[in-house]
């Protein structure tokens, strides 16, 4: 089974090899079709979050077994400001920067599971779960 | 990795080659907006078959093409988005108002011609 990968993410340029190794990583553990761009789009919304308001921090993808199912573990971590309220950050169409709103939200709905822990002034932990069909 | 950007007759072609970076993206903006001027294009047609993801971030830059685009007298066709990243744009939320797309490069410069021809009949 594949092992754990790390991307730094400090500029836009990480944003396009993080998804493209969580690619590699989720086609390795047996991802298919569609499934591979949605988890690739996922990667790139979080990973936009953190080069848009934490400035740097990383992406982690991982293997995740279970007894009934396998997946793919994407977390994105930051040490920027926080998140004020989560659940604002998670509402469609909302945004403290120049954007849709729908990297969070939208990344929320791509993927099955999705946790946001931030502290104001710590910075941000996002996991993230698909799992095969 | 920069888009290059042909004139064809009274269109400009822009052609996407893998993937985008967030400054790649801008910077496609900026020379589409810079080229209509230069050149007094009609019509941009920007081929996306070579992006695997479109995300909020793409698909709103493609957007603000379309409509600045559209202020500088030029209309927009966006062809060739793919299968998955449509589906996946869909659940994400991304939409494309007002945008013209079509399936492919052919089909989009027809209907990119048509779409000219006519609005230059309504003597625009």
């Amino acid at each position: 089974m594949a092992g754990e990968v790390r991307v730094p993410i400090n500029t836009d340029i990480d944003i396009v090899a993080a998804r493209q190794q969580g690619r590699d990583l989720a086609a390795r553990i047996g991802f298919a079709g569609s499934d591979l761009t949605v988890i690739a789009t996922a990667i790139s919304e979080v990973s936009r979050n953190i080069v848009s308001y934490a400035t740097r921090g990383e992406l982690l993808f991982h293997a995740v077994e279970e007894p009934t199912r396998r997946g793919i573990v994407v977390i994105a971590r930051d040490d920027g400001p926080g998140i004020g309220n989560v659940d604002d950050a998670l509402r469609d169409g909302f945004s403290t920067g120049n954007s849709l709103g729908l990297g969070l939200p939208g990344a929320r709905r791509l993927m099955d599971d999705f946790e946001v822990v931030s502290t104001v002034g710590k910075g941000t932990t996002i996991t993230m779960k698909k799992w095969i069909r | 990795m920069p888009v290059p950007i042909l004139k064809q007759g009274d269109f400009l072609i822009a052609t996407i080659q893998g993937a985008l970076t967030d400054a790649d993206l801008i910077e496609l903006r900026d020379v589409l907006a810079h080229r209509i001027g230069q050149l007094r294009t009609r019509g941009v047609l920007i081929d996306v078959s070579a992006l695997d993801v479109m995300d909020s971030f793409a698909t709103r830059t493609l957007r603000n093409i379309a409509y600045s685009a559209k202020l500088r007298g030029a209309e927009t066709m966006l062809v060739g988005i793919q299968p998955d990243v449509a589906f996946t744009m869909v659940q994400l939320g991304l939409t494309l108002e007002g945008i013209d797309t079509a399936l492919d490069f052919e089909e989009g410069l027809a209907a990119l011609s048509q779409k000219i021809t006519r609005e230059r009949a309504r003597g625009r």
